[in-house]
Order: structure tokens, then C-alpha cells, then sequence
């Protein structure tokens, strides 16, 4: 049975009413008015909608690396709404992998070092190579970012939320950046890291192509889920165009 | 963390300009303070070694002559351990190949050697005491002379000429500074330190079961008030001119002083520098801290906690401050060993102990990593503490509104550039105000370097220049009736000849006493006057006693005021005598009075200790011949070797220490102005490649950048001047003595100097910003993500 389609899958977050206002100085902005979520275990989802519809938000709160103004989000039962900033971070740690639209690989160290900043603190993590090898960069080690293409640096930076073999992949906008040939690449490679790892896999974008490769299709507007999608044939990321 | 440790690295070397001048600012922070430390430590490990094992005695007492028998009573003394008598004469040398006139001091050694002040003989041996023209000679005197044992020379010793032979060259713990008694500084020339056998040297003056000087050490629990108090009582029948103890020796006085300065050093100046490294590592952290928001967040979203971040910018810090610390170790040794070395030129240590204790190095590396991260803690946990959310979103727009100088009548005329740098400023008022205090903090301790020399300068311009302007002043070996005048007048190349007599005595006001000499000096004399405050030749009153002002402000005591005057020699009267005023002197704690009122008070005829005289300088060698010839001349100093050693001294200790000094104080003026401008370059390139977009010229671009490091860089130059001159007031301070006192003197020269430097600096970092400026790419620029 394929992950998260079935009945028997269970729910790994569950998010209730959350609401999130930011304070920009002296403009107040609420990105999330009351979001109702179940996230199944080894799904890959996408959140599509406009920008500034609260898709970023979402996933921020559900990675521990915000939290709600209000509501109720769960992780396999743990609280993150009321979780300490300590409790955040060790859940982080020990079961979220990130991946950005700017890769935000660290410059000053090479691709390796780049996986091994997060295997060095992880509980089980696997090879820094390994990781790079199933993104498809193992003779690109030793590069520093600047001197990879942005499309390697994405690589890289998938590698790097993978080795700790996570629990949950969070990528926003992870081919924000890259042209559609080199977004394919990438997107391939988070496939197969969903596949072979079976880690809960959340993509952000605002690029309804890329959303045919999901088991399910969560829209956003406005800081509301408007409809979820549960689509009936997952295309393979090698036959999208956009 | 090995990957973070390898970011730590490799930021570092990505922002090796600024690290590097960080670095050389700790570096000057911990090279004074290992050089002041190292040397002070040096100098008195090296000092109480010499003391311990040379026996240098605890109390020293000189009298007119006392029977030999009159030490056992001495050692009778409760508190007193061990004392040795002896012979102190003073003698005019004769050198061969040596025209001008020198003088010494004979110290009589006991036949078994001495007990106490025991000799280091350097060469030779100590003299026979079955022979009567054997000495040792001191070291310094024998240097710079070539002397070798078995080299002669001639000393004329109570008016009698004796022919003498160097059979030892020797160091004493008790001539450490071996300078002439009043002198600023040694001349080892012209006055020398002779040890000869004691029978001979009572023999040579008449003092055969006699002494006229003595020492000794204290039990661990005597007191050394009482013991010089009993002391005194005993010696006074015997002419004892007041017993004193190691503090108002000459020789261990200087060394204390010079510890004393050396102190102060290892605190003022680190404190300084320091303080400039934590505001350098701040404005650097802050502004790593913010460029690398993104790359905090992406730890943080990896599972790093916000402590984990904090130690990985502490890191690079402590990875600068260390850097620094190594070079100043290394700088600060190698100071501390030339300086150490220079002060064995002027003081005479048989060994040096060199020392640079851990504990100097462990402060230092403490203290300049502490000032560090005091410095940087602040902006490195504010960055690392943001959500990571947040921190991955670009920051807000900084706050900007109208500068309070806008609401100023006719700043509307201010073009958009002036309003850009005048808001700029406002905006981060404390980092301005840092950059400010921290350029002129580089501008201070140049003053102060420029200072110490201006000081110096003025104190031998006045003293030697104003106050006394003789070409040779001659001491006669006892007073002398005035009619000496005439035949010192009488010889040829002398022009004009002014006596003066000269009283030790014991000045006591209150409870406030000074052991000092009375100087009796002609009135309207020409070659010795007297100064007031504003340095303008006084007359000496008719009647009543002129002190020194530092003189008068130790006793406390004021003009009109009685000071009691114990007379220290012939009839050792005890009289009263008014305060008539005081005089400005930077020198020593000297008393004046007229000649004849002062002969008066002595109850004695018109008698005479010596004679300032002043010369035909083309006769000069006759005159130092006709000297050497007349047996009453105990001495006969020569003011152009006096000031040429003084000026020797200064050139040799001031132009090292300034040479230092400049060097460093560049490295903050650079280090400080230089990160200014980088960063605010870094800050706002998008701002200035959108200006340069939108159609401004470089030169318009780069004047909105420099005209806020120009503004800043003017406004820290008169502060520096303000904070100099405070810190010249805090060193004047601490350098007062009855030895010296260092005038609060700046010459112009110095503000010009230390404007240049900081100028220069501030050039040149202008000229790094503006090529900058100049290669501008204004579209990658933008096209950055912030």
C-alpha cells in the first residue's frame, strides 16, 4: 500500500484553530485565521496557494520553527503550541529536516561539511556521502556553495535535511529558484527521498504543476485552507513541464 | 561541532582585515601590559634577589665623625641586627685623557669585607687593606672610562692628591642608581662610586678610629620609626645629620619611582586598549551577527540550540582575541626584554632575572578576552536568539526620522547627501559616540606619548635653561670663607663668579617633617634664580626661608607660616623661621635663602659651600685645569654634561617608548576608523548602488560615505586632545615625588602630531571605502539577497 492513501495511516500532526499575527513594527499582519490540518504518516503533501496566503506560516509552525499566536498543533501527540523554545529546538533536532527556496547552504563550508553541521548533532544519522549520493551530488563533496550551480545547492541542501534520516521533510518553495529543468532534478530527488525513507514530506509552492506529484493537495488563501485535493495518480516528477 | 569550528575558520579568513586590525589593537592592549608587567616584575625579582643576597642594609645614617666605640651601643639599639660603620668621603677625580672636572664617592671597606651592601665584583679583587692605594671601582663609572684592573687614576681626598690603582670593578646594592646627589640623572662620567680599605680611607681622611657614616639591618620585628628615632638621639652629640631608611635612599628611591611609574603603565594603557578591542569586536560582531542571520536560522532549524550559536560566535571572537594575545606575548616579551634592558643601562643589577611570571600572561589573555566578549555578548546572543522564522525573513526597514538638526533654521538648504549622513549618525547614536570615543582614544594616547617627552623637555628647559643658567658650579670639601670668591675670580677664563653656601637641615611644620638643605644664595644673583608659578624669575626675600611649592605642600604649610629649621651640621641649632614664599621647582625639595641671612642663622661668618661660575668657553680647559689644582674643590659639575646626559637619557628611553607608542596608537586610530567605514559600507552598499542606479555620481555616492567618517573622525580629535591631557594629569599625578615632579606640559607639536596620525588613518581608510565605492557592482548589489 502506497504511504498516507490508505485508511490505516495515522495522523503525525494535527493542527486545530491556529491562528498567527505577526507584529511588524507598527502594521499587524495575520497570516493564519484558524487552520484546521491532519498530516498522515509517510504522505508527501503540497500546500499550493498565492504568496502571502500562509502557506510559509503553516509550515513554519509545523517544523517548531515559529509558533502559533493561538490554536492546537500536535506532533505524534507532543504539543508544539505550548513547547518551550528548549523542547522546539530538541524536536528539530531530532525529527525535522528543512529544505528552503535559497538553500541557505552555509557559504564558508564545502557541500560535505555542510551535511555533517547536521549529522554531528543528529541521533542516527546516515553517511554525509550517502545523503549526497541519493541526491545525486557524491563527486560534488568538496565544493564549496558558490561554487555549485543552484540547482546542486537545492541538492545539497536536501541532502542535508535528509541525513538525519527526519521524520517529517519540510521544503518551502524548493524550486522557487531554479529554472524548470533543474526543479525536476530536485523534485525527483525529494521523491525518492519520500519513497526510500518514508519520511512525512511537506512541499510549499505556488506552482500548481508540481502538485500532481503529491498524494494530496492542501490549498491555501487568505490564511484559510480552502480545499484539499486527494489526487488519484501521482505523476513522476520526470513528466512535468511548467 | 568540527564542521562550525571549520566555519569559525573560514569567516575568519574571510574577514581578515578586520580580525587582523582587531587583533593588532588586543595585541597593543597585551604587549603594554606584558612590558610594564614583565619589566616591573623583572626589575623587583631582580632587585630583592640583589637586596637578600647582598645584605643591603634597612637604615643608613651619616654623621660628622663618632668614635669607633660608639657602635656597640648602636647594636644595643632593641630592633637592630646587624650594623656596620664606616668612612663616606667625597673626592675629585683626576683622570688621564679626561679634561673636565670629575668627582666621587669613597666608601671605606672593612678590612674581613663588608657585612653589609656587600660588593658583586664584576672583575679583580677587593683592595689589600695593608695597603693604602688600592680601590674598586663601579662599574659604571669604570665603563665609561674603559677602566680595567690595574688601571690608575688620581683622587684628591681631603685636599690631599693620592695616586690610586683599580684592583676591582664592582656593583653595590646600595648604588644601584649611581647618580650625583641632586642630579636628575646619572652621569657616569663625570661622578663615580671608589671603595678603598677602611684603614686607609681614615687614614687619607683623618678619621682613624672614627666613622662617619654607618648601616644596618633590622630584626624582623623592629619598627623602623623607633629605631631611627633612638638613633638620631644617639648620633646627635656626634653631628648625625638624621638617620633614615631604605625609602629615602637615593638609590632604592629611584628604583621605587620607577616602579611606581611602571605600575601605572601596565594599567593605563591596556585598560585603554582593551577597552577600544571590545567597542572594535562590537560593532564587527554586531554587523557578522546580522549578515549571517539567515545562516544562525538555518542552525537553528536543524536542531542547534541558541546556546550552541552563542559559543559558535564566541568562538571567533576568542579565536581574534587569542591571535592578538599571541602577537602581544610575543611584542610584549620582546618589549619587556629591550626595555628591562635599557633600565640596566641606569641601573646596576649584577644579574637580571628576567621574568615574565604565567600569571601576566594568563591576565592579560583573561582580561583582553573578557573586555572581548563584553564587548560582542550583547549583539551575538540578540542575533542568535531570534526565531528561526524570523530570522530567515529579511529585517525590517531600520527606523529613520528628521534629525533633531533638521528642525534647525536653514537646514532645509542641507542637500539630500547632507541629510543622509547628518540621519545616518542620529539614527545609531551610540555607535557614532563609540567611534567617536574610540578614534580619540587612539588621538589620547598619542598625546600622551607626545606628552611624557613635552614634560620632560620643559623640566630641563626651565631647570637648566631658566633656573640655572652657570657653566660650572664648584662644591668646596668644607665651607670656606667668601673671600674664595676672589680667587676664583682671579683665574683666567673665569667671567663672573656667584658664591653659595649650602645648609643640610631638617625642616619640620606641625607634626610634618622633610630632611633637605638650605640653600644660601646672593641676591640679584644671575646664575641661579628663582621661579614663581608662572615661571618668572622671583627675588629672594631679605629675610625668612623660600621653599619649593611641592616642598611647602608636604609640610603643609603656607607663606607666613613658621617652619622650625633643625641645622644638620656644626652647632646643630634649632630655629624658627618665616615661609616667605614659594617658588616653582620640578626638581628635588630644595629651601633658599639669602646668603647672609642664612649665614646669620648659622651663627657663622660670611661662609661659603661652593661657587656657580661662569666661563669663557674657549678657556674652558684652562679653567678645569686651575680647578683640578686648588685642593678645596670637592667637585666641580659642568652643566652642558649635566644637560647632555639628561638629554642622552630622555632620547634613548623617550624616543623608544614613543616609537611604541606611535606604532600602537596608529593601530587603534586604523582599527578603529578603518571597521567603521568598512562596516558601514557593508551596511548600506544596496542603499549606494541604488543611489549610483538612480543617476548620482561616484563621487557624490562616495561623499555621503565620507562625509560621515570625516564628521566623525573631526569630532574625536579635540575630544582625544581633552582625554589626553586628562590622562597626562592622571600620569603627573601618579609621578609626584620629592625626586621629580612631571609639569602638565603639551606642546602644540604633539595635538599637530597626533592629528596627523589619526588624519592619516582616517585617509586611508577613506581611500580603501573609496575604491570600493568605485568598483560598485551596483547590479549584484541588488540583485543580493539582503
Amino acid at each position: 500500500m502506497e504511504p498516507g492513501r490508505g485508511a490505516g495511516a495515522h495522523a503525525v500532526f494535527t493542527a486545530r484553530g491556529v491562528r498567527k499575527v505577526y507584529d511588524m513594527g507598527e502594521v499587524q499582519v495575520e497570516a493564519l485565521r484558524g487552520v484546521d490540518l491532519d498530516l498522515y504518516s509517510g504522505e508527501l503533501v503540497v500546500l499550493l496557494g498565492p504568496s502571502g496566503s500562509g502557506k510559509s506560516t503553516l509550515l513554519n509552525i509545523l517544523g517548531g520553527l515559529d509558533s502559533a499566536t493561538s490554536g492546537h498543533v500536535s506532533y505524534m501527540g507532543r504539543d508544539l503550541a505550548a513547547a518551550t523554545d528548549r523542547q522546539l529546538t530538541a524536536y528539530r533536532r531530532d525529527f525535522v529536516g528543512f529544505v528552503f527556496q535559497f538553500y541557505n547552504l552555509i557559504p564558508s563550508l564545502t557541500a560535505r561539511e555542510n551535511v555533517e553541521v547536521v549529522t554531528e548533532i543528529a541521533r542516527d544519522p546516515m553517511k554525509p556521502q550517502d545523503a549526497l549520493n541519493l541526491v545525486g551530488l557524491g563527486d560534488r563533496m568538496d565544493h564549496f556553495p558558490s561554487q555549485l550551480s543552484g540547482g546542486q545547492q537545492q541538492r545539497v541542501a536536501i541532502a542535508r535535511a535528509i541525513a538525519k534520516r527526519p521524520a517529517v521533510l519540510l521544503c518551502d518553495e524548493p524550486t522557487g529558484a531554479l529554472d524548470s529543468t533543474t526543479g525536476i532534478v530536485v523534485l525527483e530527488a525529494l521523491v525518492r527521498v519520500n519513497r526510500e525513507l518514508g519520511a512525512t514530506t511537506a512541499v510549499i509552492t505556488h506552482n500548481a504543476d508540481i502538485a500532481s506529484i503529491a498524494h494530496r493537495v492542501i490549498h491555501l488563501r487568505n490564511g484559510h485552507i480552502c480545499g484539499i485535493d486527494k489526487n488519484t495518480e501521482v505523476k513522476d516528477p520526470r513528466d512535468l513541464r511548467w | 561541532m568540527e564542521c562550525l569550528d571549520r566555519k569559525v575558520i573560514r569567516d575568519l579568513l574571510h574577514m581578515r582585515g578586520q580580525a587582523l586590525a582587531i587583533a593588532l589593537v588586543i595585541a597593543g592592549g597585551a604587549a603594554t601590559y606584558i612590558m610594564s608587567a614583565s619589566t616591573l616584575d623583572t626589575l623587583r625579582a631582580t632587585r630583592d634577589a640583589y637586596y637578600s643576597e647582598y645584605r643591603f642594609a634597612d637604615v643608613f645614617a651619616q654623621l660628622t665623625r663618632a668614635p669607633a666605640s660608639l657602635r656597640g651601643r648602636i647594636e644595643e639599639i632593641p630592633g637592630v641586627r646587624q650594623v656596620e660603620t664606616r668612612v663616606l668621603a667625597s673626592a675629585r677625580l683626576d683622570i688621564a685623557g679626561f679634561p673636565e672636572p670629575a668627582s666621587g664617592q669613597i666608601v671605606s671597606l672593612p678590612a674581613a669585607g663588608p657585612l653589609l651592601n656587600r660588593l658583586f665584583l664584576r672583575s679583580g679583587r677587593l683592595p689589600d687593606p695593608l695597603r693604602d692605594n688600592e680601590v674598586v671601582a663601579g662599574e659604571p663609572f669604570a665603563e665609561a672610562h674603559n677602566f680595567a684592573v690595574g688601571d690608575r687614576l688620581a683622587a684628591v681626598i681631603h685636599g690631599r692628591r693620592r695616586e690610586l690603582t683599580i684592583v676591582g670593578i664592582a656593583l653595590s646594592p646600595e648604588f644601584i642608581l649611581q647618580a650625583q646627589p641632586g642630579s636628575m640623572v646619572p652621569d657616569f662620567k663625570t661622578f663615580g662610586i671608589l671603595w678603598m680599605s677602611q684603614e686607609a680611607l681614615e687614614a687619607a681622611c683623618n678619621m682613624e678610629g672614627a666613622f662617619n657614616s654607618l648601616a644596618l639591618t633590622l630584626t624582623r620585628d623592629a619598627v623602623l620609626q623607633d629605631v631611627v628615632g633612638r638613633l638620631d638621639a644617639l648620633l646627635a652629640p656626634y653631628g648625625g645629620r638624621g638617620a633614615h631608611g631604605r625609602a629615602e635612599q637615593m638609590s632604592h628611591r629611584f628604583l621605587s619611582d620607577e616602579f611606581r611609574g611602571l605600575q601605572q603603565m601596565a594599567t593605563i594603557f591596556p585598560v585603554i586598549f582593551y577597552g577600544v578591542a571590545a567597542f572594535l569586536l562590537n560593532v564587527v560582531v554586531t554587523r557578522l551577527v546580522a549578515s549571517q542571520r539567515e545562516q544562525a536560522a538555518v542552525l537553528k532549524a536543524f536542531g542547534y540550540t541558541t546556546f550552541d550559536i552563542v559559543v559558535h560566535y564566541l568562538k571567533l571572537i576568542v579565536v581574534v582575541v587569542l591571535m592578538g594575545v599571541a602577537g602581544g606575548m610575543a611584542l610584549g616579551t620582546w618589549m619587556g626584554r629591550a626595555m628591562s634592558g635599557l633600565y640596566m643601562e641606569y641601573y646596576r643589577f649584577p644579574f637580571l632575572i628576567y621574568l615574565v611570571e604565567p600569571g601576566v600572561f594568563a591576565t592579560a589573555a583573561l582580561v583582553g578576552t573578557l573586555a572581548a566578549v563584553l564587548g560582542a555578548v550583547y549583539s551575538v546572543f540578540k542575533g542568535a536568539r531570534l526565531a528561526p522564522a524570523v530570522a530567515m525573513q529579511p529585517p525590517s526597514p531600520p527606523k529613520y526620522r528628521r534629525s533633531v538638526l533638521e528642525g534647525f533654521p536653514g537646514a532645509r538648504r542641507l542637500s539630500q547627501s547632507a541629510r543622509m549622513i547628518v540621519r545616518n549618525i542620529e539614527r545609531r547614536p551610540l555607535k557614532a559616540l563609540f567611534t567617536v570615543v574610540g578614534t580619540a582614544m587612539a588621538c589620547a594616547i598619542l598625546v600622551l606619548g607626545g606628552f611624557f617627552y613635552d614634560a620632560f623637555d620643559h623640566m630641563v628647559e626651565t631647570q637648566f635653561k631658566l633656573a640655572q643658567s652657570d657653566d660650572v658650579a664648584v662644591t668646596f670639601v668644607e665651607p670656606t670663607p667668601r673671600r674664595a670668591v676672589y680667587s676664583l675670580t682671579s683665574l683666567p677664563g673665569i667671567e663672573y663668579v656667584e658664591p653659595f653656601r649650602t645648609v643640610p637641615v631638617r625642616l619640620r611644620h606641625h607634626h610634618r617633617s622633610q630632611r633637605t638643605a638650605i640653600q644660601g644664595l646672593v641676591e640679584n644673583g644671575r646664575l641661579r634664580r628663582l621661579l614663581n608659578s608662572d615661571l618668572a624669575p622671583v627675588e629672594l626675600p631679605a629675610s625668612g626661608i623660600v621653599l619649593t611649592d611641592y616642598l611647602a605642600s608636604t609640610l603643609g604649610a603656607a607663606p607666613g607660616d613658621m617652619i622650625t629649621v633643625d641645622v644638620l651640621e656644626g652647632r646643630r641649632q634649632t630655629v624658627e623661621a618665616p615661609l616667605a614664599a614659594t617658588v616653582k621647582e620640578y626638581v628635588g625639595v630644595s629651601a633658599y635663602m639669602r646668603i647672609g641671612a642664612l649665614n646669620a642663622l648659622m651663627r657663622e661668618g660670611p661662609a661659603i659651600s661652593g661657587a656657580f661660575l661662569q666661563t669663557d668657553r674657549d678657556l674652558n680647559g684652562l679653567v678645569y685645569s686651575e680647578l683640578r689644582r686648588m685642593p678645596r674643590v670637592a667637585s666641580a659639575a659642568v652643566r652642558e654634561n649635566v644637560l647632555q646626559s639628561i638629554y642622552d637619557t630622555m632620547a634613548r628611553q623617550t624616543l623608544t617608548f614613543a616609537f611604541f607608542n606611535t606604532l600602537l596608537a596608529g593601530c587603534i586610530a586604523f582599527g578603529v576608523v578603518y571597521n567603521s567605514a568598512r562596516i558601514a559600507f557593508l551596511e548600506r552598499n544596496r542603499e549606494l548602488a541604488s543611489l549610483r542606479v538612480l543617476g548620482l555620481t561616484r563621487g557624490e555616492v562616495s561623499f555621503i560615505m565620507l562625509g560621515e567618517l570625516a564628521i566623525l573622525t573631526l569630532a574625536s580629535i579635540p575630544l582625544g586632545f581633552v582625554i589626553g591631557r586628562w590622562l597626562g594629569a592622571l600620569m603627573v599625578a601618579g609621578f609626584q615625588s620629592d625626586l621629580y615632579r612631571i609639569p602638565l606640559v603639551i606642546a602644540p607639536d604633539t595635538y599637530a602630531m597626533a592629528t596627523i596620525v589619526v588624519l592619516a588613518s582616517a585617509l586611508f581608510s577613506g581611500f580603501i571605502i573609496m575604491h570600493k565605492v568605485r568598483h560598485l557592482d551596483m547590479v549584484a548589489t541588488l540583485k543580493m539577497k539582503e
